[in-house]
């Protein structure tokens, strides 16, 4: 049991300390504090969604989400398109 | 001039994309320009810069998001996709696009029908991309989706519609909205989808790849407008030879 996992996010293999949690990690990435529910402590929207393995997993359950070695995270969020 | 979805009651029957854009300040007047109040965006990786920048803005603009699966290729992207942007956009609505090949960018009419069943039964509002097909859309409307969208020719082609019979055939069997999706090159083809029948027509290219996005944006919002007053005026019949607008009565004849 190291104290580090390897996950792949986006397509990039990433090491993060353990334990982190979904809810960590799209903190670190949007560069916000993310409150349990989910949404950003300054009351803005995210516009980002995270799916773990293929399965979405709600904003609401990303506090109690925690990452293990070998998962591949998607994050994602609204592009020009269509 | 309204129309429905889903008990959201939507004043202009222009939808708006967002692709094609070389800036987001150009489509923000493009869009400001359209009136439009539903406009897509496409979902993709976030990656740190400030890519959520046409979430902001649309939320700021007060336009209704409806995500797009753009760029699914079978039912199983394309459910993924939807749910995704169902979380990260905070709206059940989702355009469902699932795409054959890249070449001609045609939905697959399989893997669309498949997807469409299966967001329907999660509780999705789904606006089906779909051919000119009046089969395939009756499928879809019998499947459950709240909106069907024909293609009027390939995405980004501003070949306008290749078959306007089949439109309109889709358009006199829905009891579902119909909107004109792809393939609208300028406010005439736009004007013809709306005198078709067409409920409200989406376009994205034909304004953001003009030369003036914002006039063009201005076209089409009044060719969306007239083509559907036209529409509804009861038109005068095609005949094969004049029919004289002036009288010959009390005409004046040389001595």
């Amino acid at each position: 049991m190291t104290d580090t996992i390897s996950i792949t996010l986006n397509g990039e293999r990433h090491v993060l300390a353990r334990p982190t949690t979904a809810k960590d990690l799209v903190s670190g990435l949007v560069d916000k504090d993310i409150a349990v529910d989910g949404t950003p402590v300054d009351g803005s929207r995210l516009g980002i969604a995270l799916a773990v393995d293929g399965e979405v997993i709600r904003r609401g359950k990303w506090s109690d989400f925690t990452l293990a070695e070998g998962h591949s995270v998607d994050i994602v969020t609204a592009v020009q398109g269509g | 001039m309204s129309w429905n979805v889903d008990e959201v009651t939507l004043n202009s029957r222009l939808v708006m994309g967002t692709g094609g854009a070389s800036s987001l300040s150009i489509l923000e007047q493009a869009l400001e320009a359209s009136g439009t109040e539903l406009t897509t965006v496409a979902l993709r990786r976030y990656d740190g810069t400030a890519r959520d920048s046409v979430f902001a803005m649309l939320n700021r603009m007060g336009i209704r998001i409806l995500p797009n699966t753009a760029g699914c290729y079978t039912a199983r992207d394309a459910v993924l996709t939807a749910q995704l942007a169902r979380e990260a956009l905070e709206t059940n609505w989702v355009k469902l696009e699932v795409i054959a090949d890249e070449e001609t960018l045609l939905p697959d009419p399989v893997e669309l029908f498949r997807a469409a069943e299966e967001l329907v039964l999660d509780g999705f509002t789904v606006f089906a991309y779909t051919n000119d097909d009046p089969a395939l859309a009756k499928r879809l409307e019998d499947a459950g989706v709240a909106v069907v969208m024909p293609a009027g020719a390939p995405i980004g082609s501003g070949l306008g519609i290749l078959n306007p019979h089949n439109i309109e055939t889709i358009v006199n069997r829905a009891q579902v909205p119909v909107i004109l999706d792809a393939g609208i090159g300028t406010a005439s083809d736009a004007a013809l989808a709306m005198e078709l029948g067409c409920t409200a027509v989406l376009l994205a290219s034909a304004v953001t790849r003009a030369h003036d996005a914002t006039a063009m944006a201005r076209a089409m919002s009044l060719a969306v407008e007239s083509g559907h007053l036209a529409a509804h005026a009861g038109r005068i019949p095609k005949r094969p030879l004049a029919l004289a607008s002036s009288t010959f009565e009390g005409m004046v004849t040389p001595a």
